[in-house]
């Protein structure tokens, strides 16, 4: 049975931790959350943006936030990344593989994955 | 939507947008009959917009002229010859109650029933995105009765640490995924 008290144990472990969390994140993934993104299937990108962000060790410079409809509803799955002194770039049609890719590519390796940006076909 | 989890997940997003503070997930299962609640205390809509809110010609958003959020959910319930209601209340002076309730009952034998899908993911995603949100979500069937409240969660951890930090998720995770 998992109980309350194992969150005071995780409070416990990040003490400390919190201050080098701070002020780090340059890059910012938003991932499109309104119906249309949801019904094309948002939700399972997200988690993997979320989960592979923490898995490659870039969350101190990445976070992945949430956003209502960006606009063009067929292309959804949308992604945009944001960073500092950079262009924005936004994937279309994601899928929880391209997600995958784009955070060891181009978060972590600086290079976007412009064959699912909304330029290419 | 592939699942009802989407539509709730959706449902709610409508109640983050209102600037609700707190949010409650209400499911029950009694036999083959399902229903799911979902109430905030947003901003509410005026009696106009509550009367037409189902309809994918109404919509607050700004990118396009329809909105199917409420009439799809509508429209998964009442395919299953369950019902769809909204009421929605906004403040009439300053510290008024105001909100709105969705609440929709399916018919899960029914042929035309969308599964629940990934309920777990619904409330992780609610919760990665609204770190802030006080956020209860209940769900109630013959077997017992499941219950996280993001209030209580916070209360254990503190400030210092947020509840979309990854190892929270994974608790979480883990706890939903436990069944009652």
């Amino acid at each position: 049975m998992k109980s309350l008290q194992e969150l005071a144990e995780i409070r416990e472990r990040s003490k400390g931790k919190v201050a080098l969390r701070e002020g780090h994140n340059e890059i910012r993934i938003v991932v499109g959350m309104a119906t249309c993104g949801i019904a094309a299937g948002a939700r399972p990108v997200l988690s993997a943006l979320v989960e592979e962000v923490e898995k490659q060790g870039v969350s101190d410079k990445a976070t992945v936030s949430q956003t209502g409809c960006i606009g063009i509803c067929r292309l959804e799955p949308i992604v945009e990344v944001f960073e500092v002194g950079k262009e924005k770039i936004t994937y279309v049609k994601m899928t929880p593989e391209k997600a995958k890719q784009i955070v060891s590519e181009h978060i972590k390796g600086g290079k976007p994955v412009y064959e699912y940006t909304i330029g290419e076909k | 939507m592939k699942e009802l989890s989407l539509n709730i997940l959706d449902i709610a997003q409508n109640s983050i947008k209102a600037n609700a503070k707190h949010v409650e997930i209400l499911l029950k299962r009694e036999g083959d009959r399902l229903t799911i609640q979902i109430s905030d205390d947003g901003t509410g809509m005026s009696p106009a917009f509550a009367a037409e809110a189902a309809n994918p010609f109404t919509t607050t958003r700004t990118t396009r002229k329809v909105g199917m959020g409420l009439p799809l959910f509508k429209m998964a319930a009442e395919q299953t010859g369950g019902t769809f209601s909204l009421t929605s209340r906004q403040a009439q002076w300053e510290g008024d109650a105001h909100g709105t309730t969705v609440t929709a009952t399916f018919d899960t034998a029914h042929v035309d029933c969308e599964p629940l899908g990934d309920i777990t993911e619904t409330i992780l995603t609610l919760i990665q995105g609204n770190p802030d949100l006080s956020l209860t979500y209940v769900y109630h069937s013959q077997a017992g009765e499941q219950r996280l409240s993001t209030d209580e969660m916070r209360e254990v951890l503190g400030d210092d640490v947020p509840l979309n930090s990854p190892e929270v998720l994974a608790w979480a995770r883990e706890y939903l995924q436990e069944t009652p």
